[in-house]
Order: C-alpha cells, then structure tokens, then sequence
C-alpha cells in the first residue's frame, strides 16, 4: 500500500517588544534568571495584566501579510494546565475568536507548481518560563525555574493539514519565517527559540479521504531539523501501519543528535484545557480603520518587491528572488540602483562577491563594510574603465579589509588599468618573441592557444591590461 | 443535570484537589445544582445576543510598549520555598 502524508504545522512567533505582553517586564534574551520578572508575569495573587498595545499591531501586520481576515471582536481566554515553567496554572491565550482567521500563503517547492496553504487562525498569547536540568551546579536534583521568559508575547500561527511532504513543509516555514522578519515582528532567530515549529503528522493510504491518526512532534528549532522530523515520523507512522499495529495520538520530541522523535507524555488529558474568557482582560475591538491603517502602513512585501524588481529593474525571477531574501537584502539593492548605476551589474555584485564575503565572515548585509555607496563608486571605476573587472575584485576585497573608498585603493596599489595601446603592444610583442613555437603552432590553426596568448598578456601586466584592448591587438599581431 | 461523583473526581484531578469521599458527593450535588439552573437559562431565547464574557462594558485597554523596572531577583525568590542560585528550584521535571 502506498501512502500519503498530511502534515499541519503550529509555529509560534515571538514577537520584537520591548517589553512583555501583559507588563511592562523587558523581553532581552540572555538575562540573570528572573532577573526580569515583576507580580505579573510571576503569577502573584492580585496582580492584573495589561495588553501590550504594539502586539496588538504586530498581530495585526502578521494578519494582513498571510491573507487573513482581522476578527472585530477578539477575546483573551485562560488555557489551564500545570506546568512548574506556567506560573499562574494557565496560559492566558485565545481560544475561541482569534485575532486572525482565514489566511493562506502560496508556497512553491523547486520542480513543482505553486500551492496554497491554508493559514487556520493567528493567535496572541503568552509564552511560559524555561525550564534548567542538570547543567548549574546544586541542580543536580531537582529543576531550575526562570521566569524571564514568562509573559513574553507570541503568535502562534496554525495551518491547515494542507502540506504534503517534508519539502513543503519547510517552504511554507520558509516563507512564513520571511514575512515575519522582513515585517520587523519577530528577530527570526530559531537558536534563541523566537521562532519554533511543532509538527503534526499523520499517514493515510493514497486515494482515502479519513485523515490517519496523527502525532504532534515538538521541539523542531530549524529548517533542517523540521525536514529530518517529518521524514523520520513519516516512515515510522507507515512501519507501524505496515506491522499492523496502530499510531497512538501523542506528542513526541524530536532529538536532534539521533534524528529521531520519541514519545514525550501522554496526551490523555493534557487536551482538558478548560479554557474560558479570561475576566481580567477586557474584550479586543478593532475597527475598519484601524485595520484599513496597518494596511496602509504595511511595508512593501517579499513576494511584490520581487515582482517590481523583475519589470522595474529587468531581473530574472531568481536573481530577483535572492536579492528579496530579507528586506535588509532588497533595500541593500535598491539603495546601489537609486545612485543611477546598472541594475543587473548590482545585483551581480550582490550575488557574487558580496554574499561570498558575508559568507566567509558571518556577517549580515546590515553590517557590510562595503556600503551600497562604496560598491557603486567601484562599479563607476569599472563602467568607466579605469580597472578591469577582474582587478576590481582585488579592490573589493581591500574595501572589505579597510573600508576605504575604491578611487583610494586603485591610487595606493597602482591599479588602474592600462588601455594605452603603445604600453600593451610593447608587452604583446615580447611574449609574442618568448613564446615563438606556440606563435607557429597558433598560425597553422590551434585557435584555442589565443586564451593562453590572453592569459600571459595579462599576467606580464599584472592583471591591469584592459581585456578588451589586449584582445584586439593580440588578434591583429597574430593574424599579421 | 446529574453529576456523578466520576465527574466530580475528574475536575479535581485537573485541579490539583484532593477531595474525601464526603466532599465528593456535598461538591457533586451543588455542581448539579449550579448546572441545572445553567438549564434553565437555557430556556431563555438569547438568539443575536452576544456572550457577557466581562460584567464591565469596557473595551481596549492598552498599555504602551515601554520597560519599566522589574522587581529584582531577591524579591522575585523571597516567597521560594527552595532556591538554588537565582532559579526556584522545583522537583525535577523529565520530559
């Protein structure tokens, strides 16, 4: 039997505030353990939560950006359980009417035509504390609790069990994690946790229409692993089918150094959430024109700027594509091209040279030493011919190092380029005498030697003959 | 509207409360009570009227996104009844 799998995935976004989501607590990552927690987000007895009006926005823009409709009306409900991370003994949460309802994203996987996936609802809520094991000395018994974390605003976004496999699963994560942090919402950082997935997987047999039983996998915190924990749940699920055993609804967590998920706790009651509205926060109303404002304020999205960037700037739809990876990316661009230089040799630049670098030094285009000024200053040097291509790639790395302008660099190493003919024709004719037989051999029909004729030319010049000049005179010397 | 006293054993079980025998069947014969007046309520036709989640009619109620000053670590942990460094310290959690 073949069989195919239905995959829905909850993501939670934490959202960029300064502070939490129901007090005024800071929300920086990495701090002494409860070094930022007040009676709110400790669950102290009669202390009282106020909404935090920039997640409201936040949610809003999220909202917009995936296609959903913006709820009139939403309301905080109280999701109880016990936890030692939860405080309080609920998550204050939304249940019933979330913020956001009936969205979608189209996703395209390499080699396959675009889908839609359904984006169910987008919910606020509140994240719970961390829990420590094992690695702080005095805690080898026992746990540690930190309550930094407790309060700190999230978006859960839910999908539809619309994904098919593994490959579409992370596109739509990919797309997701694009918006989020092109928007400004969220940091994207899924080390630090401010974006983590579970997944819900189950198998049916190819052709039914009853969704199989499915598991929730837990703690998938980066591309890669979403894919390794999908596919190892996948075949576990249909092995099991096979054996002629059944899959038991349950949440698993995904180990990371195995590549394998396994059971975590029963579910038997942990669904028995009780939720109800929470009575110490009011009703959520948000009118047409407050929706109608967040739209207008709405930053031009990934998926438009790559689209002007194709007939605005005649970019093909995959270099248009990388240069709107993130917004610091496609603003680097647009930032090279409003100084009137060639699109296409930007985004060349761009894809070539500069994401070489920040590759090789970890770095982040907002930090790039070469600023978009710098790189079109090198990008005039070439269009008008003072240094080769080839030679600009030695300054651009200077630049890297020094920061320094190009003009400066060509000056101080001597690099500008040769075009004098009468200086390149004295180099031509000595390689010309030097490499006599190979003259010969050229003459009587070995075309393909004219590259190492180039290519000696040039490295007797150092790299600073101009290519075109060189090409020309060395035909004309060969051919006479 | 009859509870039994299974019912009553789950909620407490949720909730953490360890109930005698007694209690059971006092809490089961009052949350009957409670619910078969929720029954009767029923009866009224409340089509197009919106659930009363709060008694205030009040919306809104924001705060701008600014820090203000925690507590401190040493208030944040005078209550604790087990500490270690500044983390509570809870028996040990196994996922």
């Amino acid at each position: 039997m073949r069989f195919q799998p239905v995959i829905g995935l909850e993501v939670h976004v934490q959202l960029k505030t300064a502070s939490k989501i129901f007090c005024g607590c800071s929300t920086a990552f990495g701090s002494e353990p409860n070094s930022q927690t007040c009676p709110v987000c400790l669950g102290l007895p009669g202390a009282l939560p106020v909404l935090n009006k920039q997640v409201v926005e936040f949610a809003i823009q999220a909202g917009l950006a995936t296609n959903c409709s913006i709820t009139p009306r939403s309301v905080f409900a109280r999701k109880n359980y016990f936890y030692p991370d939860l405080p309080k003994g609920y998550q204050i949460s939304q249940f019933e009417d979330p913020i956001c309802q009936h969205g979608w994203l189209d996703i395209q996987v390499e080699g396959q035509e675009s889908k839609r996936i359904g984006i169910t609802r987008i919910h606020m809520e509140e994240d719970a504390g961390k829990l420590v094991h094992g690695d702080v000395s005095g805690l080898e018994e026992g746990s540690g609790v930190d309550l930094n974390r407790a309060c700190t605003p999230l978006l859960e976004v839910v999908s539809e069990p619309d994904l098919r496999s593994s490959d579409e699963a992370v596109s739509y994560l990919k797309q997701l994690h694009q918006i989020v942090t092109w928007l400004g919402i969220c940091d994207g950082n899924m080390e630090e946790g401010s974006f983590r997935c579970d997944a819900n997987v189950s198998v049916m047999p190819v052709g039914s229409e009853t969704l199989g039983t499915r598991a929730e996998i837990k703690n998938v915190n980066s591309f890669k692993f979403v894919k390794q924990a999908i596919e190892y749940e996948i075949r576990r699920q249909i092995e099991l089918i096979e054996d002629g055993a059944t899959v038991v609804q349950e949440t698993r967590l995904f180990d990371p150094t195995s590549g394998t998920t396994r059971s975590m706790r029963s579910k038997e009651e942990a669904h028995d959430y009780r939720y109800f509205p929470d009575p110490d926060l009011v009703p959520l109303v948000i009118d047409d024109a407050w929706v109608q404002r967040t739209r207008d304020e709405l930053p031009e999205l990934p998926e438009q700027r790559m689209q002007r960037f194709m007939t605005e700037w005649d970019l093909s739809a995959y270099d248009a594509e990388v240069l709107t990876a993130s917004r610091s990316l496609a603003e680097y661009f647009e930032a090279c091209v409003a100084l009137h230089v060639n699109a296409k040799a930007v985004s060349n630049w761009m894809m070539g040279e500069i994401t070489r670098a920040l590759n090789d030094s970890g770095t982040s285009i907002d930090c790039c030493p070469v600023t978009p000024r710098l790189l079109v200053e090198l990008l005039k040097l070439i269009e008008g011919g003072t240094i080769s291509g080839k030679i600009a790639k030695t300054v651009f790395e200077a630049m890297w190092q020094s920061g320094k302008e190009p003009a400066t660099i060509v000056q101080e190493q001597g690099l500008v380029q040769v075009s004098d003919s009468g200086a390149i024709e004295a180099i031509i004719d000595e390689i010309l005498t030097r490499e006599a037989g190979q003259v010969a051999e050229f003459r009587s029909g070995k075309d393909k030697l004219f590259g190492f004729f180039v290519g000696q030319v040039m490295k007797a010049s150092k790299g600073k003959a101009n290519p075109a000049v060189v090409n020309e005179l060395l035909l004309s010397k060969l051919k006479g | 509207m009859n509870i039994s006293v299974a019912d009553v054993e789950k909620v407490a079980r949720l909730a953490r409360l360890e109930l005698s025998e007694e209690e059971k069947s006092l809490y089961a014969g009052q949350m009957a009570a409670i619910l078969g007046y929720v029954e009767k309520l029923k009866e009224l036709n409340t089509d197009g009227i919106l659930p009363t989640s709060h008694a205030v009619p009040m919306e809104n109620a924001f705060r701008e996104d600014a820090v203000s000053p925690s507590i401190g670590i040493e208030k944040a942990l005078a209550n604790a009844p087990d500490r270690v460094e500044s983390f509570y310290r809870v028996p040990k959690v196994i996922e």
